[in-house]
C-alpha cells in the first residue's frame, strides 16, 4: 500500500476512479441526477456552449398572401373569445422547454449530463461486479486445473470447451432465461458466461508455476494442496488476474449494451452508458453527437483510470519493482 | 603496442570499456579498459565468475550487445577496426570470418527447423551455394564434428538430438565457413562431463585441422586448462592476470588466480575446509593440510533405503500408457552425521531419488525406513497426514536458489512458514526471533528477514534456502545439487557452511550432485547412478582409488583436470 501512494500516477487513477464511486453512491441515495428523467429541454437541445439552434416553429414561414376571414362559416366563432378569457384562468403547470441544456438533450429532450450520471451507475456497478464473478470463477477452476492436472483439470476442460463451444449469444440467452431480469441477473449472467479467458490463462500459470522448486520446497516443509494454490502461487500470477480483471471490467461494460439491446439487459426506463451508445447511432446521421460523446468520455475516463490503477497495483504487489 | 607478437595478432583488444546505461539509473561498468591478444592459430582462454565480464566482452567482439550498451576502446580483428566497421560490413564477418558457439544448444537451436536446414542457411547466406550444394556441405560438416550417420541426421530436429549432439551441430555452423576466430562462450557447461570431455576434443581437433584460433569463454578452470594455450583470468571487469597456460597453472602470480585455483574441489587433496576467495586477497594462506573425514561407522542408522523404484506412466497413443523407469532398486543405508554422495549424468535418476524420499514424488516400489525415537517408519507406507511429522526430519535443498523462495514473500515469511506449519515457537514474533538467529548463524545480517528473494545474490539465497530446512532441524538432509548453480568461490563457501552445519547438528546428508570432484569432497560414502540404477557403490576412498565399474571408470575420466588431462590430440 506505501507503495502505491509513492505512485504519483496511480494514485491520480485511485483518485479518479473514487469520484466515480461516491458519483454512483450519490445517484444511488438519489442526491445526484434523480430528475434525469424530466424531459427539460427541447426536442434535441444544443449544449450550452454551443448556444440554443434554430427554433423549429419561427422556422416555418407564414405562407403567403392574405388570410381568409372564415368567421362567417366557423361555429366556434363567436366563443372565442370566451375561450381566451377561460384560459387566462387557468395556470399554466409544463414549463416551457429549454432551449439549451448543458450538454444537450436527447429525442424527448432529458439532459445529457445526468443522463450520463445516472447511467454510470448501472454500467460502473455491472462491469465491477460481473467481472469480479467472472474473474473470481475463473481463477478458482484455473488454478484447480492447472494444479491438480489428471483427472480434475480434463473434467474442467471439458466444461471450458462446452462453454466455449455454444455461441456466446446463445449462451446468455440461455442463462437469461433462467434467471430473468434485472441488474443482479445481467451480473450473473455475465459472470457466469465470462469466466473461460481468465480460466484459460491461470491454467497455464498455475501448470508453469506448479512444478517450480519454491511450491516443492512448501510442499517439502509439509505445506498441504490448498496452502500451496493459493498461498504461495496465487501471489506470484496476481498480475495475469489484475489484467483480465480490468480488460474484463471495459469488456461487460459493453456487453451489458447487447443484453440491453436485446431486451435482456436494464429495463427502457433506467439508463446505462450502453443503451446511450445505443440510442447515439441512429443520432448521429441527424447530426447530434452530445448523447456518444458523453457517454464515450465518460467511459473512457473510467475505463482509462481503472486500468491505470491495476497496473500500478500490479506494480506495487511486484517485490522486484520498487 | 611495441610488441612484435600483438601487431601480428588475429584479435587485438585494447582498453575495452563496456557500459550499460538502463533508464535513469548511473551507467553500470560490465568491462573497465580491458586489453588482449589473440594470436593466429591459438587457443586463449578468458576465465573468470559470473559477472566478470568475460561474456560481455566476446559479445562485444561480435558487436551482439543491446543498444544499452555502450562500448570504448579499439578492437582490431585481422587488421579492421570492429567498432566503427558498418553493421553490413560486421555482418558479413559474422559467422563467417568469426564465429560464436553459444552456452544453450537446445535454446540456440530453432527447434521448427532441420539442423539440415540450419547449417545449409549458413552457408548459402556467406558463400552462396544452391540449395543442393548447400545440404551436400551440411552433411560434410555434421561428418566432420562427429555425428553418427550425417546423411540421415541431416533431417533430424533439433528435438531428436541429446545436448551433446545439439551441441556439435552449433560446432558444425560455426566452422560452416571456416572461420578465422571462434569464440566459445561457455560451450560445454550445459553438457554432461563425459560428452564435455567429447565436445572439448572435438573444438582442439578442429581448431588444428581448421587453421583458427578459439577464443575461449569458461569460468571452470578445470576445463580451460585442458585446452587453452593462453589465459586470461578476469574478475569485475578488470583483467587479473594473462599468462601461458603453463604459468597460470603451475605458477600463479594474482592472488586471484590462486584462490580461484585452490577453492575448487579436486580428486587429490581433502583440506578439512575449502579455502575461500578472501583468504587470498586478504593475504593469509589458509591451510591445504589433508584431514579426510572418517567413516564413523558407530553411529546408529537413520535412514535405511531398500529397493525404491519409480517409474513414471507416460502416455503412449490414445488409451495405451507407457511405464518409464526412472529409478529402479536402489538401496543404501545412511548412519547419523555421515554423507551419502549421489553422481551420476543428467537422465541416471539421482534427483528422483531425492524427490521420492521426500515423498514429492510416489514411489512404485521399495521401503524408506526411517529410524527415531519412536521405532523405524516405511515413509512410503504413510498417508499424506501420517507423513507429516516426518517431514520435520526429512529435508531437501534444490538446486536453483532463485527458483526456491517464492517470490512474493519476505525471508522472514519464507523462514517462519515451515515453523508455523509444524508448531514450533509459540507465536510470530518468537518464530521470526529463531529465524533471525538462524540467519545468523548461515552467515546472513539479522534485518534481512524484511526484505526479498531477489535482493540477494545466488550463494545468499542458498544460505536461506539452508536456513529454512534448519528451521525444522532435521535429521536426513538431502542437497539436490544445491552447489551446481553457484560460482566456485561461492560454492566453496556454501560447502565449508554445510560441513560446519552437519558437525554441530549432526545432520545425515544425501549430497547429489553431477560434479565428481565435489561429490568426493562432501561424501564419506558415494552411490554413481547411470540410467536409474545404482552401478557402483563403495566409500569414498575406494571408489576414486579403485573404480570397479566401467561406467565409473569412465565418470572419473572425465573430469578436467587442468594441465593434468591436456588434451594434445
Amino acid at each position: 500500500m506505501q507503495r502505491l501512494r509513492h505512485d504519483r500516477l496511480g494514485m491520480g487513477a485511485v483518485a479518479v476512479v473514487g469520484v466515480f464511486l461516491i458519483m454512483i453512491i450519490l445517484v444511488s441515495l438519489h442526491l445526484l441526477a434523480a430528475d434525469w428523467a424530466d424531459e427539460r429541454g427541447a426536442h434535441y437541445a444544443n449544449p450550452t456552449f454551443l448556444g440554443p439552434g434554430p427554433d423549429d416553429l419561427a422556422m416555418i414561414e407564414p405562407p403567403p398572401g392574405k388570410m381568409l376571414d372564415l368567421s362567417a362559416v366557423d361555429p366556434l366563432a363567436p366563443h372565442y373569445a370566451q375561450i381566451e378569457q377561460r384560459t387566462r384562468q387557468l395556470e399554466t403547470t409544463q414549463r416551457p422547454r429549454v432551449r439549451t441544456l448543458p450538454f444537450g438533450g436527447d429525442r424527448y429532450g432529458r439532459d445529457v449530463l445526468a443522463k450520463v450520471i445516472k447511467g454510470s451507475q448501472v454500467s460502473i456497478v455491472v462491469g465491477l461486479a460481473s467481472s469480479l464473478v467472472a474473474t473470481l470463477i475463473g481463477t478458482l477452476l484455473g488454478a484447480c486445473a492447472g494444479f491438480f492436472g489428471g483427472r480434475v483439470g480434463d473434467g474442467l476442460e471439458w466444461l471450458y470447451n462446452v462453454f466455449t463451444s455454444v455461441p456466446y449469444i446463445l449462451l446468455i440467452f440461455a442463462f437469461a432465461a433462467v434467471s430473468g431480469r434485472g441488474i443482479v441477473s445481467v451480473i450473473v449472467i455475465l459472470g457466469l458466461t465470462g469466466w473461460t479467458g481468465v480460466y484459460r490463462l491461470i491454467r497455464a500459470e498455475y501448470i508453469r508455476h506448479a512444478n517450480r522448486e519454491y511450491v516443492r520446497a512448501a510442499q517439502a516443509i509439509g505445506a498441504g494442496p490448498l496452502a500451496r494454490m493459493f498461498g504461495h502461487i496465487l501471489p506470484n500470477v496476481s498480475h495475469v488476474i489484475l489484467v483480465q480483471l480490468s480488460l474484463n471490467v471495459v469488456n461487460f461494460i459493453k456487453t451489458e449494451v447487447i443484453l440491453s439491446f436485446l431486451g435482456l439487459g436494464v429495463s427502457v426506463d433506467s439508463v446505462s452508458w450502453g443503451t446511450m451508445l445505443n440510442e447515439a447511432q441512429s443520432e448521429l446521421i441527424l447530426g447530434k453527437w452530445w448523447q456518444l460523446t458523453a457517454a464515450t468520455l465518460f467511459m473512457a475516463v473510467f475505463v482509462t483510470a481503472f486500468s491505470i490503477f491495476t497496473d500500478s497495483l500490479r506494480d506495487a504487489l511486484d517485490p522486484k519493482l520498487r | 603496442m611495441s610488441d612484435p607478437a600483438a601487431t601480428a595478432a588475429l584479435l587485438c583488444v585494447r582498453d575495452l570499456a563496456v557500459e550499460f546505461r538502463i533508464a535513469r539509473e548511473a551507467p553500470r561498468t560490465a568491462v573497465n579498459g580491458i586489453s588482449f591478444d589473440v594470436p593466429a592459430n591459438r587457443t586463449v582462454a578468458l576465465v573468470g565468475e559470473s559477472g566478470s565480464g568475460k561474456s560481455v566482452s566476446a559479445m562485444a567482439i561480435m558487436r551482439l550487445l543491446p543498444d544499452n550498451a555502450h562500448v570504448s576502446g579499439s578492437i582490431r580483428f585481422a587488421g579492421r577496426e570492429l567498432t566503427s566497421l558498418p553493421t553490413s560490413e560486421i555482418r558479413a564477418l559474422r559467422g563467417g570470418a568469426m564465429s560464436v558457439v553459444f552456452q544453450e544448444p537446445m535454446s540456440s537451436l530453432n527447434p521448427v527447423f532441420t539442423v539440415g536446414d540450419q547449417i545449409a542457411e549458413v552457408v548459402r547466406v556467406h558463400e552462396r551455394l544452391g540449395r543442393r550444394p548447400a545440404r551436400a556441405r551440411a552433411v560434410e560438416l555434421l561428418g566432420e564434428v562427429g555425428l553418427p550417420d550425417p546423411q540421415l541426421r541431416v533431417h533430424s530436429y533439433p528435438h531428436e538430438l541429446s545436448g551433446g549432439q545439439q551441441q556439435r551441430v552449433m560446432i558444425a555452423m560455426a566452422i560452416a565457413c571456416n572461420p578465422q576466430l571462434l569464440i566459445a562462450d561457455e560451450p560445454t557447461t550445459a553438457l554432461d562431463v563425459t560428452i564435455q570431455k567429447q565436445v572439448l576434443e572435438l573444438l582442439a581437433r578442429l581448431r588444428r585441422s581448421h587453421q583458427m584460433s578459439v577464443l575461449f569463454i569458461s569460468h571452470d578452470l578445470g576445463v580451460v586448462g585442458e585446452i587453452a594455450d593462453d589465459v586470461i583470468v578476469m574478475q569485475a571487469g578488470e583483467v587479473r592476470e594473462h599468462g601461458a597456460v603453463e604459468q597460470i597453472f603451475t605458477a600463479p602470480k594474482a592472488p586471484y588466480t590462486r584462490a580461484l585455483l585452490a577453492c575448487r574441489p579436486d580428486l587429490e587433496r581433502h583440506p578439512r575446509r575449502l579455502p575461500v576467495v578472501e583468504d587470498f586477497l586478504s593475504g593469509k594462506v589458509p591451510s591445504m593440510v589433508d584431514a579426510p573425514r572418517a567413516l564413523r561407522a558407530d553411529q546408529e542408522v537413520v535412514l535405511e533405503v531398500t529397493g525404491l523404484t519409480k517409474s513414471f506412466r507416460l502416455r503412449d497413443g490414445l488409451f495405451h500408457r507407457r511405464e518409464v523407469p526412472a529409478v529402479e532398486d536402489v538401496s543404501f543405508t545412511l548412519r547419523r552425521g555421515q554423507t551419502l554422495g549421489v553422481a551420476g549424468e543428467s537422465g541416471s535418476g539421482k534427483t528422483t531419488v531425492g524427490l521420492t524420499l521426500m515423498r514429492l514424488h510416489q514411489a512404485s516400489a521399495g521401503r524408506v525406513i526411517l529410524h527415531g525415537a519412536d521405532g523405524p517408519v516405511d515413509l512410503l507406507g504413510l498417508s499424506e497426514a501420517g507423513m507429516m511429522p516426518y517431514r520435520r526430519r526429512i529435508q531437501i535443498i534444490f538446486q536453483n536458489p532463485y527458483a526456491s523462495l517464492n517470490p512474493r514473500f519476505t525471508i522472514g515469511h519464507i523462514l517462519s512458514e515451515p515453523m508455523a506449519l509444524h508448531g514450533i515457537g509459540a507465536d510470530t514474533p518468537a518464530r521470526l526471533g529463531l529465524a533471525a538467529d538462524l540467519l545468523q548463524r548461515v552467515g546472513l545480517p539479522r534485518d534481512a528477514l524484511t526484505r526479498y528473494p531477489h535482493e540477494f545474490s545466488g550463494g545468499q539465497r542458498q544460505r536461506i534456502a539452508i536456513a529454512r530446512c534448519l528451521t525444522l532441524q532435521p535429521d536426513v538432509l538431502i542437497c539436490d545439487e544445491s552447489v551446481s548453480a553457484l560460482d566456485v568461490s561461492v560454492q566453496a563457501q556454501v560447502l565449508n557452511l554445510l560441513l560446519d552445519l552437519q558437525d554441530e547438528f549432526g545432520m545425515a546428508y544425501i549430497f547429489i550432485s553431477h560434479d565428481l570432484a565435489v561429490v568426493r569432497y562432501m561424501a564419506d560414502q558415494v552411490l554413481v547412478m547411470s540410467q536409474g540404477r545404482a552401478v557402483e557403490m563403495a566409500d569414498a576412498e575406494s571408489i576414486y582409488r579403485r573404480p570397479r565399474n566401467p561406467y565409473t571408470r569412465k565418470l572419473l575420466d572425465s573430469i578436467p583436470r587442468g594441465l593434468a588431462g591436456r588434451i594434445t590430440g
